[in-house]
């Protein structure tokens, strides 16, 4: 599966970032992560606030930091 | 059966906190005044003593306050998402829609580094730029943590005040902004881009998630502010009584009639957070700067940034970056001289 974090940068994104590697690795997921910095990519997926995450060009989290059961949830759903 | 417990202990936990939060809250004048009288056995009308009963006394009851109010604002915002707010103010009028952007800037969740795109969201779908000023404006201005800050030290009538003409500068600098007129200082490609209007909606979620979404608020917030509320305290006490009277406000004082502009000079540049300008208003009081000039200068340090202005660049041309901080600057000038005169 591919997911994107969006997010231009701020430290709540990259938290994210860092989480999704760790739920991705520990629980042995198959799966692209890549982060998109660019404003103008972001908007086209319709979200107004970040970070958010992107799963096969579905948004699954927007605007928030879930916890680590959470998103392993949402990503193994 | 396990199941029916978990769930009921998650139920009652918020209670049994609150129950635990009024006991504590409740007696802390006499726990603070028996940790300095009898603990420390400190000799009562000195000056260090005052200064240690203020700093024993005030950080707990501020810390205890947070604590309260954020576990609240956090299931409330669990309810607005930029979305629905962005919703809710398509094709407003100008001034009931200012009204209403002020309202929401104040319980949708917000952060700087997410002001981009919520500007272009909003624009993009055809809120009026007016309206969304209003929006960017209270969003940063009122914010929760000054109010239960204000309330603690200097009860709920100035923390009533702040919130009222932090409405009052939102709504009227925004539909100022929306008279003017000023869509062509928009940078063009703002209008370009085409956004996807995906509906994008989250999974529901129940009442327990949102008890969650307290508690993560508390965790987030009070883990982020609580030093700078510790050392603001620890200032305000350590000059409680030791900076003569009336040196601030020769400066700053109601006398001159500078005074305000000249503190909001001073405030544009500085940024803090919320938690950090505070307790240095209060000193700032204290040694007799009037208030409408320390609640001009509060305002100006939280809500008009200069790294906020930098991330807006990218989306508005200079002239209305101007034009915004000039509007609302003039906004808060007439608050600070409004109380002036009152108080």
């Amino acid at each position: 599966m591919e997911i994107k974090i969006l997010g231009p940068g701020c430290p709540k994104c990259k938290m994210l970032l860092k989480l999704t590697h760790d739920v991705v690795e520990q629980n042995g997921i198959n799966a692209s992560i890549t982060k998109v910095e660019d404003i103008i990519d972001i908007m086209k997926y319709g979200i107004m606030s970040t970070p958010a995450v992107v799963v096969d060009e579905k948004v699954i989290i927007k605007g928030r930091v879930p916890s680590a059961d959470e998103l392993k949830e949402l990503l193994l759903k | 059966m396990n199941l029916l417990k978990m769930n009921s202990f998650r139920w009652l936990l918020p209670f049994l906190l609150l129950s635990v939060w009024i006991l504590i809250y409740f007696n802390l004048q006499s726990a603070a005044n028996w940790f300095i009288d009898d603990v420390f056995k400190m000799e009562g009308g000195k000056h260090i003593t005052d200064a240690l009963r203020f700093f024993v006394f005030e950080v707990p009851k501020v810390l205890l306050l947070l604590v309260l109010i954020i576990f609240f604002v956090g299931i409330i915002r669990s309810f607005f998402t930029a979305e629905r707010t962005r919703k809710a103010l398509e094709g407003r009028s100008l001034f009931a829609g200012n009204v209403m952007a002020s309202l929401l800037g104040i319980v949708t969740p917000f952060c700087s580094c997410s002001a981009i795109p919520l500007f272009l969201g909003f624009v993009e779908s055809g809120v009026p730029l007016g309206v969304t000023f209003s929006f960017l404006i209270a969003a940063p201005m009122i914010n929760e943590v000054a109010v239960v800050l204000l309330f603690g030290l200097f009860g709920w009538k100035v923390a009533a005040i702040y919130v009222a003409t932090g409405l009052f500068i939102a709504i009227s600098a925004g539909w100022v902004i929306g008279r003017l007129k000023m869509e062509k200082y928009v940078e063009s490609w703002v209008y370009e881009i085409q956004a996807v209007h995906g509906d994008g909606e989250e999974v529901s979620r129940d009442f327990s998630d949102r008890i969650q979404s307290g508690y993560s608020a508390v965790r987030e917030i009070v883990g982020k502010v609580w030093i700078y509320i510790i050392i603001g305290i620890g200032v305000g006490a350590a000059v409680h009584g030791y900076v003569p009277e009336n040196f601030m406000a020769g400066l700053m004082g109601k006398s001159s009639w500078y005074s305000v502009p000249l503190s909001i000079l001073i405030g544009v540049p500085l940024y803090s957070n919320a938690a950090g300008i505070i307790p240095i208003v209060s000193v700032l009081i204290e040694k007799g700067v009037p208030l409408g000039t320390a609640l001009a200068f509060m305002m100006s340090v939280i809500g008009l940034s200069l790294p906020e202005m930098i991330i807006l660049r990218k989306v508005l041309k200079l002239q209305l970056i101007f034009t915004f901080v000039g509007v609302v600057s003039l906004g808060i000038v007439l608050v600070g001289y409004l109380f002036n005169v009152i108080y």
